[in-house]
């Protein structure tokens, strides 16, 4: 196949962790931006505790939905061991942006799996450029753990062949349409994971 | 009730294909829409109750989808039926009869192909409805065409008067992507419902008289599919290979061989044969894409018209390019291209779908799992499927829906003498013991059974994200509609009113007990759970529990219950009278425990609490 002009996001998580919504964000921003867009997830049995993805993929003309595996430009990992788990759909030059949360599920607190004890290491090892991120460190800082999607979202706006501020407005927008002061935090959150993000790539 | 503000006709925008389907619906001036949710067809319908100026209805099943969807059409109107590939086997017996007598106002059957199994107990391909009940299949690659196919699927049905089968797949259902929408139609307003026993009344002599008609018909579509503008040619430079490729297969062709030439088929039964008889003339070799039995190709090859398919690519799942690219080189002789994936795949634990915090199924197997060895389980397709799985693993079989009941029956008049000591269990659903389950009970009951039956009522759809059906008391809209009663439906079917039992789920004791004197009569027991999903609206919270960690012993019996809100905090080896033992001491996740107390039923040293709301409050704020 190809190399094309296809920017191509996996964004990944658990059932409820709004990873469909921040994939929507991203997708209206990259529709204001001019791009054909194509958006997929498979949700069926998502909601309940399974794991979740949305590939993302927009440029000049998408055809195919779905990312295959070692494509990805960018993975943003709302979860831990998703991100580990996810990793192999990046490309070489791709980069990963992981929130450090951990959500332990059923089979690894019943004793049947265990969770990796450091997911962050197995991924910087194999060589990825990674940037961890606290979303939910800095969600709870402003004092509001549902902020953790616009967070992630500030953290991949330098990512991204979008403007952040593109991708600020379509976040601002769709948060204000509930509640105005929602709009304002949730940009807030945003420039704090913004800033996490360019702090973390100065770290690595 | 929820209108949505329509966007005006021109405008573009960012749609899921069953948000698509919706949309071209009213556009085509629809006026009656019924389906049974099943994923991943649900949306359709949902997105239908926020249009004007039609009917959108949930259906107790799909039968009786497209049968009122065939009434409507019959009557003169535009209508259509929704459902997932399973369902159209359910609905089957209507569309193969009345293929025959055809439709008057446009119908269309929607039917969502769950390709790559996200959310079904199989796979099947509905496209082999198109050859065997003799109606037009229409097949989208993504929204836009979704959208254009739906209103031209309309036109199509209303000319020849008969049933189209739009076929999506779980990529056109849901992949969302951008598509210009048009103007409303006025629905259907002349004509009406015309006396024609010789047409409507499906007598043998009717259906002698209609077959006739009905391969006139398919001569007709032949001819219409030869010029249809839904099927086109896209030149490309590399003839080495070329393919004729229908739905979601076109667009990862594409993305897989953009230089490669590809006859790309909308109308897709009955297919153009002519078409791609000079299409095959064009290019070196010819390869049919297809998702995901080998139909056209059979076809193709039947037509003479030299083509490989199946015997290179597979027949389930996606065709996605990285299925294809390799197959196609090793075809050709080439080097198969090997991707090298920078990162090694990292076996991380899988998160299988679970049952929700203080979900009222968790004591339904608590409770199935404790009487296990004394019983077999029949299942049905829901949440509660997920009762096969660790922790409970409280459920032997699951075919298609309503089975439970009707296993149960063979379960029990089969059984072979080491099953001899055995009392079988069937446990459904509410919505799925009124799609499928009425019947199956009856059977049951008729038959002189010996089964106790659990029906889960949690007052809602919740496998397809919380859809109203006749038991909740609403309709689609949301809007009050008359309720069935559980306990007299159940009583009239036949099942004794003593041996007739309403349990609340969460209440562990009472359960147990209650299956224990079920289980032990041999005759046809009902047992109601009644309390509602976690994730409706009449779910109601409670204050959280906390584990008093002095207090905890590590004997991990709460966490049988498979309450995801209960986490392992500590696991210990222990020698207790010579045996080694594993002692898992548990916290409780504050922020997603229900308050249900379904886990402090569990605690022999009584070491789960109740916390305070303010206390609650105070721990979920530092999190």
């Amino acid at each position: 196949m190809a190399e094309t002009a296809i920017m191509n996001v996996l964004l990944c998580g658990i059932g409820g962790q709004g990873v469909l919504t921040a994939s929507e964000i991203l997708a209206e921003a990259a529709i204001a931006a001019g791009h054909d867009v194509k958006k997929t997830e498979v949700a069926g049995m998502a909601q309940r505790g399974g794991v979740v993805t949305s590939h993302l993929r927009f440029g000049p003309k998408v055809y195919s939905p779905a990312i295959p595996p070692g494509q990805a430009d960018v993975l943003l990992a709302f979860e831990l061991a998703e991100g580990l788990r996810w990793i192999t759909h990046l490309k070489p030059s791709g980069i990963a942006l992981v929130n450090t949360l951990r959500i332990i599920p059923p089979v690894v607190s019943t004793g049947l799996f265990r969770y990796p004890d450091d997911p962050l290491a197995d991924i910087r090892d194999s060589g990825t450029r990674m940037i961890p991120i606290d979303a939910g460190g800095i969600a709870k800082e402003m004092g509001n753990l549902r902020l953790v999607n616009s967070v992630m979202l500030g953290a991949v706006a330098d990512s991204l062949p979008l403007e952040a501020l593109t991708i600020k407005t379509a976040l601002t927008k769709r948060f204000s349409a509930r509640k105005p002061e929602l709009g304002a935090l949730n940009a807030q959150a945003f420039e704090a994971g913004r800033a996490a993000a360019l702090a973390g790539a100065k770290a690595a | 009730m929820k209108k949505k503000t329509l966007p005006a006709a021109g405008t573009r925008l960012m749609m899921s294909g069953n948000e698509a389907v919706a949309r071209a619906a009213w556009e085509a001036g629809l006026a009656l829409a019924s389906a049974y949710p099943g994923t991943p067809s649900t949306e359709i319908l949902e997105e239908l109750t926020g249009y004007p100026d039609l009917i959108a209805q949930w259906a107790v099943n799909e039968k009786v989808a497209l049968e009122v969807a065939i009434g409507a059409a019959v009557a003169g109107s535009r209508s259509m039926a929704a459902m997932k590939q399973v369902g159209v086997n359910v609905a089957a017996d209507p569309l193969m009869s009345q293929s025959l007598a055809g439709v008057v106002g446009g119908l269309v059957l929607v039917v969502a192909d769950d390709v790559g199994l996200s959310s079904s107990q199989n796979e099947q391909d509905s496209r082999f409805w198109g050859r065997f009940a003799h109606i037009p299949v229409m097949e989208p690659a993504d929204a836009q065409e979704a959208y254009e196919m739906m209103k031209q699927a309309f036109d199509l049905s209303e000319k020849f008067e008969t049933i189209v089968l739009l076929r999506m797949t779980t990529r056109v259902c849901h992949v969302k992507s951008m598509v210009t929408v048009g103007e409303r139609r006025p629905p259907n307003s002349e004509g009406g419902f015309t006396y024609d026993p010789n047409r409507w009344v499906l007598v043998p002599s009717t259906a002698k008289r209609r077959l006739p008609i009905q391969a006139e018909r398919e001569k007709a579509l032949l001819a219409e599919s030869e010029k249809s503008p839904l099927s086109r040619l896209e030149p490309g430079s590399d003839k080495r290979v070329g393919f004729v490729t229908s739905g979601p297969g076109y667009l990862h062709v594409k993305e897989a061989f953009p230089d490669a030439p590809v006859f790309k088929l909308g109308l897709s039964h009955p297919a153009p044969f002519e078409a791609i008889r000079a299409f095959a003339a064009t290019v070196e070799r010819l390869v049919v894409v297809e998702e995901t039995e080998k139909i056209l190709e059979t076809e193709l090859k039947a037509e003479g018209i030299g083509c490989t398919g199946k015997d290179i690519l597979p027949s389930n799942g996606e065709l996605a390019p990285e299925i294809l690219a390799p197959a196609i080189a090793k075809m050709l002789g080439e080097p198969v291209p090997v991707r090298k994936l920078v990162h090694d795949a990292q076996s991380v634990f899988p998160r299988p779908p679970t049952m929700c915090v203080g979900c009222p199924h968790l004591g339904v197997y608590y409770t199935l799992a404790r009487l296990r060895r004394q019983v077999t389980i029949s299942g049905d397709i829901g949440c509660y499927t997920l009762g096969a799985l660790h922790p409970w693993k409280a459920l032997d079989t699951t075919t298609c829906m309503g089975a439970s009941l009707t296993m149960a029956l063979g379960l029990d008049k089969g059984r072979l003498p080491k099953d001899a000591e055995k009392s079988v269990v069937a446990v459904i659903g509410d919505s799925t013991f009124l799609h499928m389950g009425i019947q199956g009970l009856l059977n049951l009951v008729y038959n002189k059974g010996n089964a106790t039956v659990l029906i889960l009522d949690n007052g809602t759809v919740g496998m397809t994200g919380g859809q109203d059906h006749p038991g909740t008391g609403k309709d689609a809209y949301g809007m009050p509609a008359p309720r069935v009663d559980f306990m007299k439906l159940v009583e009239a079917l036949g099942v004794k009113p003593e041996r007739i039992r309403k349990v609340n789920p969460y209440l562990m004791p009472v359960l147990f007990k209650t299956l224990k004197e079920e289980i032990a009569i041999p005759e046809v027991s009902v047992i109601i759970t009644d309390q509602p999903c976690v994730l409706i609206e009449d779910h109601e919270r409670f204050a959280p529990f906390q584990v008093i960690e002095d207090l905890c012993t590590g004997c991990g019996n709460c966490l049988k219950t498979g309450c995801p809100a209960i986490l392992v905090r500590k696991r210990e080896q222990v020698v207790k009278a010579g045996k080694s033992q594993e002692l898992a001491f548990v916290d409780i996740d504050i922020s997603g425990c229900t308050g249900c107390g379904l886990c402090t039923e569990t605690c022999g040293p009584d070491a789960i609490k109740r916390m305070s709301p303010q206390s609650a409050k105070e721990a979920q704020a530092h999190g």
